[in-house]
């Protein structure tokens, strides 16, 4: 039988919020165990939340980027459970009135179509604190600095259908929220993660089959292992006769595999109610649009604008705007002088590769574009190669200075005189007779052999256009 | 020396007639010697007392002025105190010290009030006769075989018998008001987001409002004054100008439309209640108030629908006292689910238990929109009742408690039975308005108390009634001859 994969994601961003959601202690990632918790996020008797402003304008931010409807009023409610990291017994989140509603997500396909994804909601919470089960013997301790830290969780309708699609989702949604600035992005931290609900169905069939949820998934990687894992298993399931129980399954990394998860509660009846301590946030039309005025130009904009203004391709366009630091830096290389499609170029090859090599961030890298700028313009109009640039490239790296004291210093200029590279054209043609023959009685990829015997010469540095063109002539006989 | 009342001793403490520090030793000799009898107080901070009392000298020989400063005051123990355990009458939170001050307790530290102790009061404020209390029953001081009322009947029995001249109460269904009547004393539970509550520990978040006790109208006014005000730490607190409660005290009542519902003076009402109410009013009328008939037809309604609100909001106000960070808990706990139910089942009484186990039926899947949505429905209409009636008349008059103080056990068997002593105050909560018991007149030497129920902000016209009355009558004035 022929199945079909159905995924919806919720992904839980943490807001990049000086301090947290309901108190005024802050969010730092890092601190010593309980620094970073105040009486309000100890959840002491007596206290109560009063929610943090700039909670709800990153999240209307958010909303507007996804093209969604801002409720008016929205209403935070009590979601009633115990678990020693949750330190009122209960977490504060929104429920039947979410501050985000229908919304979406386009994403780009591999055969380069496009394909949009409904964005059921997003509402607002408060993340728990954090067991720490080592070091304390059969104690287990409870470190509450992340209670209280907002978070906006994201439910995508079950539209995604392949592993790829929802890594796609998710890649997209993350560049968003940086693009946005209301998320570090970390993964590693937790400031990014995601639960995947993950069914599978006949080829045809509308209505859907029994999904399991993967919770917790902190890299693409592990999303997509997780979920192809997740989709082989029922299929495996099904096809031997099972049937998939729904439950919430935590993928493992170093077996590959998703495994049940040990339950939180035996039932899950959260009890919600609107929380008495919390008025409901409203959210006017006029803040609304001050907000709309100060947002950032979005990625599927930006990309457009790229493509159209710098003559790049739709695939171009997309890597270089696939991060807003990738884009600032693209933007800000041509402004200095760099001419489009070169400067493309190079940041998606050498200098990526660069950055990955030495595990930097943008932010880290040792070259601003005004160096590179330098060392294109020096491509540009032929005073080194293509070839030179990059040992120039790895010398600014490295730290070594600018392109051109590089240049200076290892004498790296292009040789275009052409007396000068006849000369040396003359001495390789000598040195290899028995060559010259072979070439001129029709072996016409020795040609090959005597541009690189030039070059070497040259340390690289003739203009390897000229040293073909000039050759071909010697060898002629011309 | 003569017991005066709170304005009375800040006029003598202004004219440098008796110091703080001697005011303050006249209450705290009073509770040593008297408290025994009616265990009103559950912690005595002597020694704090007295180096605020001094502070307050320093501060009065230099000439300022604050509104309580150098006035001893008692705290209930729902109020979050630094450094003074804060037990909320609970096992649960015997050894609690809170690294914070309740805003009540800080503006009224800042107002120069001087704190004599915590008191006693029902577990968690859940209850009505002040027995569910861990550190056991309060006694009338008018007969110490009956209750005080409750939940702050600590408060209401230490004024009623001068171990303070004034106190804080809360009030989540009549807690200030019910014990108010019971021991002969004035109590105000103002509208809902007049006084912060952030440091009093919730009870019902959508309900709960603190407010003063104390042996006259012009004392709560001047409590009140340094109670109330915005808080930006509590979201439901309300913005709204600084008022002196004290300036229209002396208002005549002329013209005043007073609107008795015909629903508070139905079956079930104590008839010698009744007649104490009804001199009340007459005296009223002579001070040229006119009585207005009126209903407030949801009012039966106002009971089931505070025992769905105020237990469902309960349930999970309750829920972070899990033995894990602070409180009790139990000891060697296997596991977790060990950990949880027994020090659950050890910190708390009987009393909040039933009330948790309420909440949480009443919220859960399949019964939410029964109780708890439909609930909320019927405060709509309850409130609505207000609303209408406010348009005819300017303040609503009725008994406080349809009965008198009862024996100590003699509800303690029928939850039920018990719950009903609220019947006329609930309303007042559900629809967040201000309410106000005062003393009426007795029946024996049981005092019998006067509720007065006012429009959203109004409290200056109920305590300014209460004054009026209170210029006519000296039901206020009376003292237990035990304590005397």
């Amino acid at each position: 039988m022929e199945w079909e994969t159905v995924i919806g994601l919720e992904i839980h961003t943490q807001l990049n919020t000086v301090s947290k959601i309901f108190s005024g202690a802050a969010t730092a990632y890092g601190a010593e165990p309980n620094r970073q918790a105040c009486a309000v996020d100890l959840g002491l008797p007596g206290v109560l939340p009063v929610l943090n402003e700039a909670v709800v304008r990153k999240a209307v931010m958010l909303g507007l980027a996804l093209e969604a409807e801002i409720a008016p009023r929205s209403v935070f409610a009590r979601k009633n459970y115990f678990y020693p990291d949750l330190p009122k017994g209960y977490q504060i989140s929104q429920y039947e009135l979410p501050i985000v509603a229908r919304g979406h997500l386009d994403i780009e396909l591999e055969d380069g179509g496009r394909k949009r994804i409904g964005v059921t909601r997003a509402h607002l919470e408060e993340d728990a604190g954090k067991s720490v089960h080592e070091g304390f013997g059969t104690m287990t301790g409870i470190d509450l600095n992340r209670a209280g830290t907002p978070l906006v969780e994201i439910v995508s309708e079950p539209e995604l259908r392949s592993a790829r699609e929802a890594v796609a989702y998710m890649k997209k949604l993350h560049a968003l929220v940086r693009y946005l600035d209301i998320c570090d992005g970390n993964m590693q931290e937790g400031s990014f993660r995601c639960d995947a609900n993950v069914s599978i169905r006949p080829v045809g069939q509308t209505s859907f089959g029994t999904r399991t949820e993967i919770k917790n998934l902190n890299s693409f990687r592990f999303v997509e292992r997780a979920i192809n894992f997740e989709v082989a298993r029922q299929i495996d399931l099904i096809e031997s006769g099972g049937s998939v129980v729904q439950e919430t399954r935590l993928y493992d990394p170093d077996r590959d595999e998703t495994r049940p998860m040990r339950s939180k509660e035996e039932a899950n009846d959260y009890r919600y109610f609107p929380d008495p301590d919390l008025l409901p946030v409203a959210v006017h039309a006029e803040a609304i649009e001050a907000i709309r005025a100060e947002m950032p130009e979005l990625p599927d904009a930006k990309r457009e604008r790229f493509a159209r203004d710098y003559a790049l391709s739709a695939r171009d366009a997309g890597a270089l705007t696939a991060t807003r630091e990738l884009a600032d830096y693209y933007e800000a290389l041509v402004a200095a002088g760099g001419t489009p499609k070169l400067a493309a170029n190079w940041l998606m090859g050498d200098f990526t590769a660069a950055l990955n090599r030495s595990e930097l961030e943008m932010a880290q890298s040792p070259v601003a574009p005004a160096a590179l700028a330098q060392l294109l313009a020096r491509i540009q109009d032929e005073t080194i190669s293509g070839k030179i640039g990059k040992e120039v490239f790895d010398a600014m790296w490295a730290g070594e200075g600018d392109a051109d004291a590089i240049i200076a210093a290892r004498g790296l200029k292009q040789i275009t005189d052409t007396g000068a590279i006849d000369r040396i054209i003359d001495e390789v043609i000598a040195a290899n007779p028995s060559q010259l023959e072979q070439y001129r009685a029709g072996k016409d990829k020795l040609l090959g052999f005597f541009v690189g015997q030039v070059m070497k010469k040259t340390q690289g540095k003739a203009n390897p256009a000229q040293v073909n063109e000039r050759l071909r002539a010697r060898l002629r006989g011309d | 020396m003569t017991l005066d009342t709170l304005t009375g001793w800040a006029r003598r403490l202004q004219a440098r007639e008796i110091s703080s520090r001697e005011l303050t030793e006249l209450y705290l000799g009073r509770i040593e010697r008297l408290d025994s009898g009616i265990n009103s107080f559950v912690t005595v901070t002597r020694d704090e007392a007295l180096a605020a009392a001094d502070a307050a000298d320093q501060r009065l020989a230099k000439g300022e002025r604050a509104p309580l400063l150098g006035l001893p005051v008692a705290q209930k123990d729902i109020f979050c105190t630094r450094g003074v355990r804060t037990s909320c009458g609970s096992r649960m939170l015997d050894s609690f010290v809170a690294p914070y001050d309740a805003s009540v307790v800080e503006r009224m530290n800042a107002a120069g009030a001087v704190m004599l102790g915590k008191t006693n009061m029902d577990e968690f404020a859940m209850g009505s006769s002040n027995e569910t209390s861990h550190y056991g029953p309060v006694r009338n001081p008018w007969d110490p075989e009956r209750v005080p009322g409750g939940s702050s009947g600590g408060s209401a029995a230490a004024v009623a018998a001068r171990l303070a001249p004034a106190a804080t109460g809360t009030d989540t269904g009549g807690s200030i008001r019910q014990p108010a009547a019971f021991c002969g004393v004035t109590g105000l539970k103002p509208t809902y987001g007049r006084v912060s509550r952030y440091g009093m520990i919730a009870f019902a978040s959508s309900l709960d409002q603190g407010g003063p006790m104390a042996a006259s109208a012009e004392d709560c006014a001047l409590m009140l004054n340094a109670m109330a005000g915005f808080d930006p730490r509590d979201s439901t607190s309300l913005q709204r100008p600084d008022e002196d409660f004290t300036a229209g005290l002396d208002r005549d009542l002329k013209g005043l439309r007073i609107g008795l519902p015909r629903e508070y003076f139905g079956d079930g009402l104590h008839p010698e209640v009744r007649r104490a109410v009804q001199d009340a009013l007459a005296v009223l009328r002579e001070r040229g108030a006119e009585p207005v008939e009126i209903s407030l037809p949801n009012s039966g309604l106002s009971v089931p629908a505070y025992y769905v609100v105020a237990p469902a909001e309960c349930s999970s106000n309750l829920a972070r006292y899990d033995g894990v960070r602070y409180g009790h808990r139990c000891s060697d706990p296997r596991d977790l689910m060990d950990l949880y139910t027994r020090s659950r089942a050890e910190g708390f009484g009987a009393e909040v238990k039933r009330r948790i186990m309420i909440g949480t039926y009443v919220l859960s899947a399949g019964y939410y929109d029964a109780y708890y949505l439909k609930a909320q429905k019927v405060r709509r209409l309850i409130a609505e009742d207000f609303r209408r009636a406010f348009g005819e008349v300017d303040v609503i008059a009725g008994p406080t408690s349809p009965e008198l103080p009862f024996r100590l056990g003699e509800k303690s068997a029928d939850p039920v039975s018990m719950y009903l002593s609220d019947i006329y105050t609930i309303a007042a909560n559900l629809a967040g308005l201000p309410g106000l018991s005062m003393p009426a007149g007795t029946v024996g030497s049981l005092p019998v108390g006067l509720q007065l129920i006012g429009n959203y902000f109004d409290e200056a016209r109920l305590l300014n009634v209460a004054h009026q009355f209170q210029q006519e009558t000296g039901w206020h004035q009376r003292m237990p001859a035990a304590f005397a």
